[in-house]
């Protein structure tokens, strides 16, 4: 707890920063990273974890594109590719993009608010831990028998009539560890956000991360105790003698589904929410502009969290459901489209007439954009239920939910991970290979799932391990190609970092001359976070800060953003 | 003059768009568009498709060309000033309401599209294959699809792991595996049922897909047009997938739907009914001769 300010020098110096980084950090054994309760620490932990998993989903993905890269493949067995399928999907879902963001935001949220922790440290501690069980439990069927009915285990296949292995039991464990780590998480980040802001940071300074973050914490506690509940049923349907789902019984298939996706529909917003978070940070940093119609983002952030509660059944049309039902669905889906629309419309305008740095940071997120814009596009055309009944079950809905999950998300996870890993550990990852790194991913994404529309259009259905139908090779083929290169980018990136790690330039406390509160505080910060919150008067409080010590020293503030610091 | 180059560029991007939508023609169903040409209601979504992906086109291009715009147009350089712009309400509300307008358009479409897409035509022929007169909207009485008036063919599909059951109407109780055969220019409605697990009916040239839920009844129809069948040939075959996971051999559960003109249809029904009672004679006649074959085994040791 040694950091200390010394304001006299601070003034003095060129650049606003606290001298904790003079101060020896205290000795740790590898053993304070299994009792650490320090929300840095755990946000790091949570990264790193879903890293690997990211890894093995990706991995996952390149098997099944191979399997499919020519007709009548047998690479995979049917009952290993089903199993891949379900794993892939379960993996990217619920150990790679939910905890990915509650990652970011443990390290970053208390920092960007101005906490020196988050409010439960005890229980994020407990978060992180059940997630990773959760993780690791799902793997561990791997060695005996994984599921192979899908991650959205549709019943009756995944009844025990017809999935007889115990793999169903590990998916529904792991459905229940993560899940309660995510409503732990999400309860702690409400309650930091509501009560730990620094002082001046009203809900009209609170950065848009923060924003999301409230808003995907909430969308957590509503969907994911539903999904609890929901396999539950399942498991006392398999085990214990109940029918709430067997038709032969007098349970209903269809319940399934409308419960699944009241969890569902809800989940690719909190998937897809953080990012747009993210997006809406880092474009003005490096527009050099403040973030246009921030009152906007905010609301339409909430706006489409309400309306991702009412559109679920638009994953079912093709059910058996009477035709109301399927217009007030494809109604709430095309309503939903306005709020995102208007986060579009508004990252747009921030860019307007700025003066736009093309640092890595910002390249992930211009491609995210773009790419989650056709994803959008495309997502009209499935809303449309008429439409629906030709595109649903298809590769066409592969490729827009992988515009979406993948455009969004995931860009925006590089993006943030390009952008924060200066601060996390002290060092700049280099920009030539990140821009390198961002056009194989961006070329390698659209060569994968652009042509997979097509392959939709044409009658491909999704989920089968094989196919001989020879207009689909060519679409198949080129789909693999891509993927490989994602794979490629992947590689680089994790190259990437290894290499930053140990030899990366030193970054300073604020490399990219950025706006929120996390840019105060050296790189890496102290365990105490801050030894003087500032008070906030602004969105961009950092702003603020360099203006005023550019008045008091009466040296303009003028150096290159994502340069190593000078000495 | 920033503006005046931003709306240079706009008109590009429109010309562009035009002679894209010009070539969208030739383009072939599949790559940029869903499959059809089988049955009116595939035609009717078609169409719906296109209409929306025009509209989408725009927005796209228009998007998309604004997002790259900017990206290069301000890209930082010395000298340069970013502007300090926190919003414009104005704008914002505009773009709002802009969108929902879009919404309203497409939600417009839909329908007036989609009694074409849902409700069954009429049939083309009659029983014996005579060509109907055909009037708008004098047969479709109702949105109801039970209720369609004139000859028609109602066949209960049901899917199983992993195989497709149809089961045709009348008292021979015709059940047939994987190949459905109709009269083409008849309206058939389709029951959809599944034994096992779900499963989802779809042949993409007769329209779009329907699941089969255990303990539900889906449904819907298609009418292959009297022409269908190529000149020279008795026959037009249409193929398709489930698709809904249904388990390890989902890949396999192949449907095809063959039209063949009233006389072929009646001549292949009727060797179906004939090849299933020669079955149950041939059945019974070989049981009958276990029975006694049994029966005198059992005499035998019984001596």
């Amino acid at each position: 707890m040694a950091a200390t300010t010394e304001p006299t020098t601070t003034s003095l110096r060129p650049r606003p920063q606290i001298i904790a980084t003079r101060v020896d950090r205290e000795r740790e054994s590898w053993t304070s990273w299994f009792t650490t309760t320090d929300h840095k620490k755990i946000g790091i932990m949570y990264l790193a974890t879903v890293l690997v998993f990211f890894v093995l989903g990706g991995v996952e993905a390149l098997l099944m594109r191979t399997q499919l890269a020519v007709p009548d493949n047998t690479l995979l067995t049917p009952e290993r590719y089903n199993q891949i399928l379900t794993m892939h999907g379960t993996t990217m879902i619920f150990l790679v993009v939910v905890p990915v963001w509650a990652g970011f935001a443990n390290y970053f949220l208390p920092l960007m608010l101005g906490a020196r922790d988050v409010a439960f440290p005890r229980l994020n501690a407990w978060s992180y831990w059940m997630y990773l069980f959760g993780g690791i439990s799902l793997y561990a069927s791997m060695f005996w028998s994984p599921p192979e009915a899908g991650w959205f285990s549709y019943v009756p296949l995944s009844l025990k009539e017809y999935s007889g292995t115990n793999g169903q039991e590990a998916w529904i464990y792991m459905v229940h560890l993560t899940g309660l780590s995510s409503i732990l998480g999400a309860i702690n980040f409400i309650a930091t956000i509501h009560n730990m802001r620094a002082p001046g940071m009203g809900w009209g300074r609170m950065p848009l991360f923060a924003w999301t973050i409230l808003i995907y914490a909430y969308l957590i506690i509503v969907a994911l105790t539903s999904l609890a509940a929901t396999v539950t049923m399942l498991l006392l349907d398999r085990n214990f003698g109940t029918a709430f789902f067997d038709p032969a019984e007098g349970g209903s298939a269809l319940l399934w589904q409308h419960l699944f996706w009241f969890f569902g529909h809800p989940e690719v917003y909190i998937l897809v929410l953080p990012a747009f978070g993210i997006f809406s940070e880092i474009l003005p940093v490096f527009a050099r502009k403040p973030i246009f119609g921030y009152k906007a983002i905010a609301a339409s952030t909430a706006g489409i969290a309400f309306l991702g509660m009412l559109v679920w059944a638009h994953h079912m049309f093709a059910a058996p459901m009477s035709t109301v039902v399927l217009a007030f669905f494809m109604l709430s889906s095309f309503l939903i489209a306005v709020p995102t629309g208007v986060k579009i419309f508004n990252w747009v305008a921030t860019l307007w007439r700025g003066t736009v740095e093309w640092s890595v940071p910002l390249l992930y997120c211009v491609g995210g954009i773009a790419t989650f814009t056709m994803g959008g596009i495309t997502g009209i055309f499935l809303a449309v239920f008429p439409i629906d009944w030709q595109l649903t079950d298809t590769y066409f809905v592969v490729a827009h939910f992988h515009y979406t999950a993948f455009g969004a998300s995931a860009f925006a996870m590089f993006a943030a991970l390009y952008y924060w890993f200066p601060k996390m550990f002290g060092r700049m990852l280099s920009e030539r290979v990140g821009k390198f790194g961002f056009a194989l991913l961006f070329v390698g994404f659209h060569l994968t799932f652009l042509i997979q529309h097509s392959a939709g259009l044409s009658g491909m259905p999704r989920r089968i391990y094989e196919y001989s139908d020879s207009s689909w090779t060519a679409y198949n083929f080129i789909s693999t190609v891509g993927s490989f290169m994602i794979g490629l980018a992947a590689v680089v990136t994790v190259g990437s970092i290894v290499y930053a790690l140990k030899r990366g330039p030193r970054a300073g406390a604020d490399p990219w001359k950025a706006n929120t509160l996390e840019w105060f505080v050296p790189s890496p910060p102290p365990e105490n976070n801050f030894d003087v919150v500032p008070r906030v008067r602004s969105v961009e409080p950092m702003k603020d800060i360099r203006r005023e010590i550019e008045q008091r020293t009466g040296v303009e503030q003028r150096y290159r953003s994502g340069q190593p610091q000078q000495r | 003059m920033p503006e005046g180059r931003f709306r240079r560029f706009l008109l590009a991007l429109g010309a562009a768009l035009a002679g894209a939508l010009l070539a969208t023609p030739a383009a072939q169903a599949g790559l940029l568009f869903p499959e059809a040409g089988g049955s009116p209601n595939a035609d009717s979504i078609k169409t719906l498709y296109i209409m929306v992906f025009v509209l989408a086109l725009f927005i796209f291009a228009g998007v998309e060309g604004t997002l790259l715009y900017s990206l290069f147009k301000y890209r930082a350089r010395k000298g340069r000033q970013a502007a300090q712009i926190h919003g414009n309400t104005k704008l914002e509300i505009g773009w709002t309401v802009g969108a929902a307008v879009i919404l309203v358009f497409i939600t417009a479409f839909t329908f007036i599209k989609l009694n074409d897409i849902k409700d069954p035509k009429p049939s083309l022929i009659d029983e014996n294959g005579n060509p109907i007169a055909q009037v708008d909207n004098l047969q479709t009485a109702s949105t109801d699809l039970k209720s369609i008036k004139g000859p028609q063919m109602r066949i209960t599909v049901n899917g199983q792991q992993y195989v497709w059951r149809y089961k045709y109407p009348g008292d021979d109780n015709l059940l047939v595996y994987s190949d459905m055969v109709v009269p083409v220019g008849m309206t058939v409605i389709l029951d959809i049922e599944a034994d096992d697990v779900a499963h989802s009916w779809w042949i993409p040239k007769l329209g779009g897909k329907m699941d089969a839920l255990p303990g539900y009844t889906n449904k819907t129809w298609f009418r292959i047009p009297l022409d269908a069948i190529p000149e020279g040939q008795d026959r037009v075959i249409y193929t398709g997938q489930c698709a809904e996971l249904c388990g390890r051999n989902h890949a396999n559960m192949y449907a095809r739907v063959i039209g063949m003109r009233m006389p072929d249809y009646k001549r292949w029904y009727a060797q179906q009914v004939e090849a299933l009672k020669q079955a149950k004679t041939d059945v019974a006649t070989q049981q009958e001769k276990l029975t006694e074959s049994q029966e005198s085994a059992g005499q035998d040791t019984g001596q």
